[in-house]
C-alpha cells in the first residue's frame, strides 16, 4: 500500500473517475439487458484502477489505444460520458458519430484513438505514435492498453520490439483479467508473470496489483518518467479481475465461485473507499455524495443520448475520404 | 523546360527526395532501407538516400504488421510515412494493420481523423513462383478505406507517388517488378522499358484519373502496369489487321475512372480487360458488371477477359509464361469480339 501523501482533491478526483466508469457501465449493462441499446459491449467492471491509476499519470496531450473492452479506459483518459453514451447509442451526436460504436469508442481531442477490436491490433499503432514524437523530439508518451490475451498475438512481439529497440516513449499495459474470454490466462501463457516477456525485448517488465489504483499510477508514473527521458517503453501488468461477463449475457459459469467472491471483496473501489476514509481524504458521507453525483451525470447522458438524433441512413456513405 | 528520360525506380527516387525536402513531416518506414552498403529497399528504389535523410529512413525489422501498424500510428499523429514492404505478398502479413486498421480508422473515427499515409508494394509475376510474384490488387480493390494507384510508366510512378504523399488519405502504390528498371545486382531479367521524359519541375498525377494511351474505335482495351505494355503491343499488331484498338489505362483502381471507360465504351462498344491476377472475382468481372449494367445499349459485344487462371502464380518459365496474359492472346480477344457482329 502506498505511503506516499497526495493532496485529498486529487485523491477524490481517481475515486470519481472510477465510480464512474463503473456506473457508467452498470447502466449500460442494464439498457442492453432490457434491449434498449443496440450491439454488443465488453465490459470492464472491476478494472477501474487499471485505466484511472495510468491515465493519472499522463498528460492531456499524451495519447492511448485501448481494446474492445474500452468503455472504462476512455473514461479514465477523460472522454465526456455524454458522448460515449450517444456512441452507444448509435446517435449521429455520438463521439464517433455513430460510425465506431462501443468497440471502437474514441476522441483523439482527448488523447484516445478509437479504440481497436482486434486483439493486439493497437500495439503497432502506439509504437507508431511514440515513434513519430520521438521524431519530432516531442516529450509526449504513447499508452497501449491490452488484455492478457493480446500478449500471445504476433502483433504484441512486432509492437514492442520495435519501440525497444528505438527506446521509443510507450508504456505497454496489460490489463491481466485472468481470462481470455473464457480461456484462463494459465492455460496459454508458460512463464509464471506475462511481465516476464519484456525480458525478451530487453525492456523492463513488472507485474502489480492492479486493484491498488495508487501503486498504478506510481507505477506508471515511474514507466512514464522513464519514457520521457528518452529510456524507453516499459512492460506492466496490471492483475485485476473482471466481475462481469466478458460480453453481454455470459455467465461467467468458467470462473470458480470463490475466485468470483474473493474478487468482490478484492475490488478496486471499494477498496480505495477504505485508503479514503483511513487516509483521512474523506467521510462516508463524501463517499455517498460523488456516487450520486456520479449517478446523476450518467443519468443525464442517457436522458440526452435517447433523445439524440439518429443519423441519416445515408451518412453511411460519409466519411470515407478526405 | 527540359526534359529527363528516367526509369521507374529513378523517378520514384526523385519523388520521394523531393517530397522529403518540401514537407518535413514525410519519412520512410521499410525493411533494408537506409542502411550504407545495403540495397534501398529490396529495388533500389531508396538506395544512398540515408546520406541525406538518415534520421528520416526508419528501417524495421522483419515485422510487416509492425511497421504498417507504426506507419498508421505515425500518421495519425500528423506524420506522413512512406512505407514499403519488400514484396506485395507480404501484405498478407501485415493484412489486419492494412485492412482493419489503416482502411477503417478513418471512418471508425466519424470522418476526424486524417491517415495521409502511403504504402508501396512490389507486384509482379517474375520468376519467383506463388510467394514472392502474386499481383495483390484483387485482394484491396473491395477493401473500402484506401486508394490504389498502379503506375506503368516512370512519369507516372512520380506524379502518383507526389499526389500520393501529399493526399490525407491512405494511397496503396503496386509498383511492378519488370517495370522499375532497377539496375546492377536488384536487376530484372525480362524487364519491359517503362521509362519517361521526367520533366524538371514539380508535378503530380492526379489520382483517380485514368489516360488512354492510344486512341482507337473499333475495341477497347483496359490494362494496366505490365499489362498496359503487351496490350500495346497487341494494338500495334491489330492495326497491322484494320482493327483499331484504343488502350486505356487506369492507372488508379481506386478511385476508377468510369467516365474515361464509358466514354470509350460508348465509342468502341467493344471491351477487352486484362489482367495478371486470377480471372474469378478480378477487377474484369467488375468492369464487365459496371458495363452490363450502365452501359448495355452501347455494347455490341460480350465484355472480354483476358486473365490468369485461378491458380498460385507457378514457378517454371514455361508455366509463367502459359500464366501471364500476353499480347497474342490480348489480340486474339479484341479479333473474337470483331468477329461478333
Amino acid at each position: 500500500m502506498s505511503k506516499q501523501s497526495y493532496d485529498s482533491k486529487w485523491l477524490m478526483g481517481l475515486y470519481r473517475r472510477m465510480v464512474l466508469i463503473r456506473q457508467f457501465e452498470d447502466r449500460v449493462k442494464y439498457l442492453f439487458l432490457e434491449g434498449i441499446m443496440p450491439g454488443t459491449i465488453h465490459q470492464s467492471q472491476g478494472q477501474e484502477a487499471c485505466g484511472v491509476g495510468v491515465c493519472a499519470a499522463l498528460e492531456h496531450d499524451d495519447v492511448i489505444t485501448t481494446t474492445h473492452r474500452p468503455h472504462g479506459d476512455c473514461i479514465a483518459k477523460g472522454l465526456d460520458v455524454g458522448d460515449m453514451m450517444a456512441e452507444l447509442f448509435g446517435k449521429s451526436t455520438g463521439c464517433c458519430k455513430g460510425k465506431g460504436g462501443s468497440m471502437h469508442m474514441g476522441d483523439l481531442s482527448k488523447g484516445v484513438v478509437p479504440a481497436v477490436a482486434i486483439v493486439g491490433g493497437g500495439l503497432p499503432l502506439t509504437t507508431g505514435m511514440a515513434l513519430a514524437f520521438k521524431m519530432r523530439k516531442e516529450k509526449r508518451v504513447a499508452v497501449g492498453f491490452m488484455g492478457d490475451g493480446a500478449t500471445n498475438e504476433g502483433a504484441f512481439h512486432e509492437a514492442v520490439n520495435m519501440a525497444a529497440i528505438w527506446d521509443l516513449p510507450a508504456l505497454f499495459v496489460v490489463q491481466n483479467n485472468l481470462y481470455g474470454a473464457s480461456t484462463p490466462v494459465k492455460m496459454v501463457v508458460k512463464t509464471p508473470n506475462i511481465s516476464d516477456r519484456a525480458a525478451a525485448y530487453g525492456i523492463p517488465g513488472v507485474t502489480i496489483d492492479g486493484n491498488d489504483v495508487l501503486a498504478v499510477f506510481e507505477t506508471a508514473k515511474e514507466a512514464v518518467s522513464r519514457a520521457r527521458a528518452g529510456k524507453g517503453p516499459t512492460l506492466i501488468e496490471l492483475l485485476t479481475y473482471r466481475i462481469t461477463g466478458h460480453s453481454r449475457r455470459d455467465p461467467c459459469l468458467y470462473q470458480p465461485e470463490e475466485e468470483r467472491k474473493q474478487a468482490l471483496v478484492n475490488e478496486p473501489i471499494g477498496r480505495f473507499a477504505k485508503v479514503l476514509l483511513a487516509r483521512g481524504a474523506a467521510d462516508q458521507k463524501a463517499l455517498d455524495a460523488v456516487l450520486e453525483d456520479v449517478k446523476a451525470e450518467v443519468e443525464a447522458a442517457v436522458t440526452k443520448a435517447m433523445a439524440d438524433p439518429e443519423p441519416l441512413p445515408e451518412d453511411t456513405l460519409k466519411d470515407m475520404f478526405v | 523546360m527540359s526534359e529527363r528520360r528516367l526509369g521507374i525506380v529513378e523517378a520514384l527516387k526523385e519523388g520521394i527526395v523531393e517530397e522529403m525536402r518540401r514537407d518535413p513531416r514525410v519519412f520512410l518506414i521499410g525493411e533494408d532501407i537506409g542502411i550504407p552498403g545495403g540495397w534501398g529497399g529490396a529495388f533500389t528504389v531508396t538506395l544512398g538516400l540515408e546520406k541525406e535523410f538518415g534520421e528520416r529512413m526508419v528501417n524495421t525489422p522483419i515485422s510487416e504488421a509492425g511497421l504498417m501498424g507504426a506507419a498508421l500510428g505515425a500518421a495519425i499523429m500528423g506524420m506522413r510515412p512512406i512505407a514499403d514492404v519488400q514484396y506485395a505478398d507480404f501484405l498478407f502479413c501485415a493484412m489486419d494493420q492494412v485492412a482493419n486498421q489503416v482502411a477503417k480508422m478513418r471512418y471508425m473515427s466519424g470522418g476526424k481523423l486524417e491517415v495521409p499515409m502511403v504504402m508501396r508494394a512490389p507486384v509482379g509475376v517474375t520468376g519467383r513462383g506463388a510467394q514472392h510474384a502474386q499481383m495483390m490488387e484483387p485482394y484491396f480493390v473491395p477493401l473500402p478505406g484506401i486508394k490504389i494507384v498502379c503506375p506503368a510508366t516512370a512519369y507516372d510512378a512520380k506524379g502518383l507517388l507526389k499526389a500520393a504523399v501529399r493526399d490525407g488519405n491512405p494511397v496503396l502504390m503496386f509498383e511492378h517488378k519488370l517495370l522499375y528498371g532497377s539496375k546492377g545486382a536488384r536487376a530484372e531479367t525480362g524487364t519491359v522499358d517503362a521509362s519517361s521524359d521526367i520533366p524538371d519541375g514539380d508535378y503530380t498525377v492526379p489520382i483517380g484519373k485514368g489516360v488512354i494511351r492510344r486512341q482507337g474505335t473499333d475495341v477497347t482495351i483496359i490494362a494496366n502496369l505490365l499489362m498496359m505494355h503487351r496490350a500495346m503491343h497487341a494494338a500495334e499488331a491489330l492495326e497491322k489487321e484494320g482493327i483499331s484498338a484504343e488502350v486505356i489505362d487506369p492507372r488508379s483502381l481506386v478511385p476508377f475512372d468510369w467516365d474515361l471507360v464509358k466514354e470509350s465504351v460508348a465509342k468502341t462498344g467493344r471491351v477487352v480487360t486484362v489482367e495478371e491476377s486470377p480471372r474469378r472475382g478480378g477487377l474484369g468481372a467488375e468492369i464487365a458488371a459496371t458495363l452490363a449494367e450502365e452501359m448495355i445499349d452501347f455494347l455490341v459485344a460480350p465484355v472480354k477477359r483476358v486473365a490468369a487462371p485461378d491458380t498460385p502464380a507457378p514457378f517454371s518459365p514455361p508455366m509463367e509464361k502459359f500464366y501471364v496474359p500476353d499480347a497474342v492472346r490480348i489480340a486474339q480477344a479484341a479479333r473474337d469480339l470483331m468477329a461478333i457482329s
